[in-house]
């Protein structure tokens, strides 16, 4: 217990910032600057005392650090935060990409006030996800932050935007309401939502375990987005205004990932091994299908947002191999593709702010006039495809290495995924960056502004620095990764033990 | 004589005594007064409502059960926590008609006078222990309200409200007299812990339930829940908005206190027989109001089939038979009022140049015009989604918490599922708000109007910070009912 709440005090600190951005008056020049900065102030506050909080924070203990606990309405619920290593660098990744958008949307002049507010209350909802030790708690937050992102979409966002945001709101929501009534079996089979008690003290019978299982994976499938119910992403990247976009990839697509670590795995371990071969096929037919799929995208946007698809197919994968270098693997791609496709967001919105398009056919030459702008295009490409030295590769590698272990099959066709992300990724590079400039409307694209390269060179930085140094990531969570296979390895030993016990019963 | 007063002991009665003989005070100055009456009975009803809240509230014993009139009038924990809704309900209903009655050349004292009225007999309904009791609150309730209905007798469509709501309800009361008739036939009382021996253990006769199916017919009227929701619609679009703000309040709290006492203090102990035509009833109106919303044009019909909706959600705490149900229906039918309240608050606000509009669209773009009441509206329509962290997302979690104990699971998932569908008619009101080009600016508003809906908007989003003190006050009122 530290003597300051320092987790909610990183939480609520945006929430603060939206009330001050909502006395601000005004619509002119002045106070648009005002809430622009305030917003930039905040969100950067909120990274630095982030960075403090990591920095008591301590790696090599597998339980929860940094908790903060006040019992809320009676023992129905408890307000209870906290982190272990493998949500502490969800908080970073959070915090980190926060600052980063909203210097992106600088150029945002369509009801600042509003669009300001809604990314600081957003980043309060996120932060609070990865923060969460109660299971409403954590739903409160899960959920609460469709309202702002259904706003972002639909009054920033482009021509289909209501049925982008529509289908977003709708699809999270089926799929959580499901996650709900297993949070309330829970509780009544617990008589507890302390998610850090019931992983330390309680387990649930089999077949129960099979349907909670099951109604959280509705849940977070939707939020990953797996195949087959990964439709909503597309439409709702294109929709997106650039930091929306950017927000949904680097931070909301973690959030269901997170929550197979924190409760499937953890709680329903025998369902877990039960269900690995269909998580297996489920990534397999993502990898591949999205990545041919997003072969054949005109639009730069999709293209990318099929490639999440894609990568985050990898994660669960890594994820149900169940073995340390599957897990390790998925939360370093999960981070490390919260750079790379943030970034890659933020580079369509640098082209898409001079010529107004996402039609990879208006572009082509871009190399002539934006020399810079290629090189940082190109570095993230070739990231997203996972060429060694960028993070992506770590991640990739060591889910296909868990994935090995597990299943050779499954490691051998996700690979495929590997060349064909090459395929597409280096493609829409060519069209769009190589070639002779013909276009007249690119003939005066200016190369990319100071104000963007700020946006784009920390994660340049970044993606290069984990690509060759990935330790201080892997270690972050390693003993509670150790933790969570050993709780796993226990819990399906046991298993076998009953049902071993059974079979000498009968044999007797 | 004497000695039916001597055993009655009728100080439990004070509140409902204080305020049928203030209502007929006001309605003699009313009738007597030379110059108009109105804003001044308006104000004393006002002080009137306030003054039972109080007595209610002093008169409560530190929640102690009382039983008055030879047990037919019971006043206990449960009661008292309804009765303040009702009361609350009521007094926003006069405030928010007021300025809308003047503007509408509607305003006359009977008005306040009829809602008061209506006030009693919800107050009586809520404390009824015994059949006839509580036929004569239901009675003296829907009496006042289908004169309400068709306030505005000068419009056809009022006038239409106020017949249909009149022939309906006296069929719906026809059929729980003849209910309320059977179990007396069958049961030999019409008291209710008489009934209740009655109906206990292995011998609920086949002429009791057929009783009870005729009683929760007509009490599933009274809160409009499918297949009995018929007039929903047509009567909150043909009344004046004030008039369908108080209808989907008070009233519908009334009765579902009243709805929730019968089955647990009469027929308490065959929970089982009568769980299934509860559950029905309620995956109907989740389902119906769900689905029926979608295609609404005019806003006062979309809250009403969301009002249907709502009933159904707050009947799976009524199916479970479990006191966290009735603490989740407590607690879902307090928020569920101050939603409506706020929503119907931002629907008077809806004039333009000076005629009231209903249309959905025409809230198009409101969110450029008046941000203030375009957030209250749209934090509403999250939190009658039940999006958390709003109020009703509460609501909601208390009921299914409660089916989910009961391990009713189909009901728990159809009722989430009608939820998700429910949550698209919701969110097309936000788009409609926020997403669309602004339409001409709504007339101001006065400021009564505006302070409801904002005070209603507040408490959506911070009811999480008084949850824990209205779960006890609902806890509190569901344990009395299980003594």
């Amino acid at each position: 217990m530290t003597g300051w709440y320092i987790l909610s005090t990183i939480t609520f600190l945006p929430l603060v910032g939206a009330l001050f951005i909502l006395v601000i008056r005004g619509d002119d020049d002045v106070a648009r600057r005002n809430m622009r900065a305030t917003a930039l102030s905040v969100t950067v506050i909120t990274f630095v005392l982030s960075l403090l909080a990591w920095n008591g924070f301590d790696t090599s203990k597998p339980g929860f650090q940094l908790e903060d606990q006040v019992t809320w309405l009676g023992g129905l619920m408890t307000y209870h935060m906290g982190v272990d290593g493998i949500s502490m660098p969800f908080v970073l990744l959070t915090t980190a990409m926060m600052p980063l958008c909203i210097i992106a949307s600088w150029g945002v002049d369509k009801r600042v006030k509003e669009y300001m507010i809604a990314f600081l209350v957003l980043e309060t909802l996120m932060i609070g996800v990865f923060c969460a030790l109660d299971l409403v708690l954590f739903y409160l937050f899960f959920e609460a932050g469709l309202i702002p992102m259904f706003l972002i979409i639909g009054i920033w966002g482009g021509a289909r935007r209501v049925y982008a945001s529509f289908k977003f709101f709708l699809f999270t929501l089926l799929g959580s309401v499901l996650m709900l009534l297993a949070i309330m079996a829970m509780y009544s089979y617990t008589g507890t939502t302390d998610i850090a008690e019931i992983l330390s003290n309680k387990s649930f019978p089999a077949e129960m375990q099979t349907w909670l299982w099951l109604a959280f994976f509705a849940s977070f499938a939707v939020k990953i987005p797996m195949w087959p119910v990964h439709t909503w992403l597309p439409d709702a990247h294109v929709e997106a205004p650039t930091a929306g976009s950017v927000v949904l990839a680097a931070i909301l697509l973690k959030m269901g990932g997170y929550g197979l670590l924190r409760f499937s795995l953890p709680m329903f371990p025998l369902a877990s091994e039960m269900f690995a071969p269909m998580v297996f096929v489920l990534s397999v037919v993502a990898i591949v299908y999205t990545s041919l799929v997003a072969l054949m995208q005109e639009d730069m946007k999709k293209l990318i947002a099929y490639s999440s698809v894609a990568h985050m197919g990898f994660v669960t994968m890594g994820i149900f191999s169940l073995n340390k270098q599957g897990i390790d693997g998925a939360i370093f791609q999960m981070i490390s593709h919260g750079f790379i496709s943030g970034a890659l967001f933020l580079s369509v919105g640098v082209v898409y702010d001079r010529i107004h398009t996402r039609e990879i056919a208006a572009y082509g030459g871009l190399v002539n006039r934006m020399p810079a702008y290629a090189a940082i295009f190109l570095l993230f490409t070739m990231a997203n495809v996972g060429l060694p030295g960028t993070s992506g590769f770590v991640g990739e590698f060591l889910t296909l290495a868990g994935a090995f272990k597990a299943n050779t099959w499954v490691a051998f066709f996700a690979t495929t995924g590997v060349i064909l992300s090459a395929g597409y990724a280096l493609w829409l590079y060519r069209r769009v960056v190589f070639g002779v400039l013909q276009k007249d409307n690119l003939k005066a694209i200016s190369d990319i502004t100071p104000r963007e390269a700020l946006t784009l060179v920390p994660l340049v930085l970044a993606t290069l620095y984990f690509g060759v140094y990935p330790a201080p990531i892997l270690n972050a969570f390693s003993a509670s990764v150790d933790n969570l296979i050993v709780g796993m390895q226990t819990a399906l030993d046991a298993q076998t033990a009953v049902v071993k016990a059974a079979a000498v019963a009968i044999g007797n | 004589m004497g000695n039916i007063l001597a055993t009655a002991d009728a100080t439990a009665a004070l509140p409902e005594i204080f305020l049928a003989v203030a209502t007929m005070g006001l309605l003699m100055y009313g009738v007597f007064s030379k110059r108009n009456p109105t804003e001044f009975v308006n104000t004393c009803a006002l002080i009137v409502l306030a003054l039972t809240a109080a007595l209610v509230v002093v008169m409560s014993d530190s929640g102690a059960t009382h039983r008055a009139f030879l047990d037919s009038f019971v006043v206990d924990g449960f009661a008292r926590f309804m009765k303040m809704l009702v009361l609350f309900g009521s007094a926003a209903a006069i405030i928010m008609s007021s300025s809308f009655m003047k503007t509408e050349k509607l305003d006359q004292f009977e008005y306040p006078v009829l809602i008061m009225l209506a006030t009693i007999g919800m107050m009586m309904m809520i404390s009824a222990n015994d059949l006839i009791a509580l036929y004569m609150g239901l009675e003296l309730q829907s009496l006042s309200l289908y004169v309400v209905a068709a306030f505005n007798r000068d419009s056809a469509r009022s006038s239409e409200a106020g017949l249909k709501y009149f022939v309906l309800g006296a069929l719906s009361s026809g059929m729980l007299l003849y209910g309320a008739s059977l179990i007396y036939g069958f049961s030999g009382s019409v008291q209710f812990s008489e009934i209740a021996r009655a109906a206990s253990g292995e011998g609920v006769g086949l002429g009791l339930l057929f009783g009870l199916v005729f009683l929760i017919s007509g009490m599933a009227f009274k809160v409009s829940a499918v297949p009995f929701h018929m007039w929903t619609p047509d009567v909150y679009e043909g009344s004046p908005t004030p008039v369908t703000a108080f209808f989907a309040s008070a009233p519908k709290v009334a009765a579902m206190a009243v709805f929730v006492r019968v089955m647990h203090d009469a027929f308490g102990g065959a929970v089982v027989q009568w769980q299934q035509v509860i559950v029905f009833i309620s995956i109907a109106s989740m389902i119906l109001g769900a689905f029926a919303a979608i295609g609404q044009t005019n806003i006062k019909r979309l809250l009403a089939y969301s009002s249907i909706g709502h009933m159904g959600y707050a009947l799976v705490g009524l199916a479970s038979g479990t006191q966290a149900g009735v603490r989740g229906v407590v607690i879902y039918m307090a928020i569920y009022m101050i939603m409506t309240l706020g929503a119907f608050a931002c629907v008077i606000h809806m004039r333009r140049r000076g005629t009231a509009v209903e249309r959905i669209s025409d809230l198009s773009g409101l969110a450029r015009n008046d941000m203030v009441m375009a957030l209250v509206f749209g934090m509403l329509m999250f939190s009658l989604a039940g999006i958390p962290p709003m109020a009703g997302f509460f609501g909601k979690y208390f009921v299914f918490l409660a089916a989910m104990d009961a391990k009713m699971y189909t009901l728990a998932v159809i009722g989430v599922l009608s939820s998700v569908v429910a949550a698209f008619y919701y969110l097309r009101v936000v788009k409609i708000m926020f997403f669309d080009e602004p339409a001409d600016a709504f007339d101001k508003s006065p400021m009564e109007i505006r302070v409801i809906a904002i005070a209603a908007g507040v408490m959506a989003i911070g009811m999480v910070l008084v949850l824990k003190q209205l779960n006890i006050a609902a806890n509190a009122a569901a344990a009395s009912l299980f003594l």
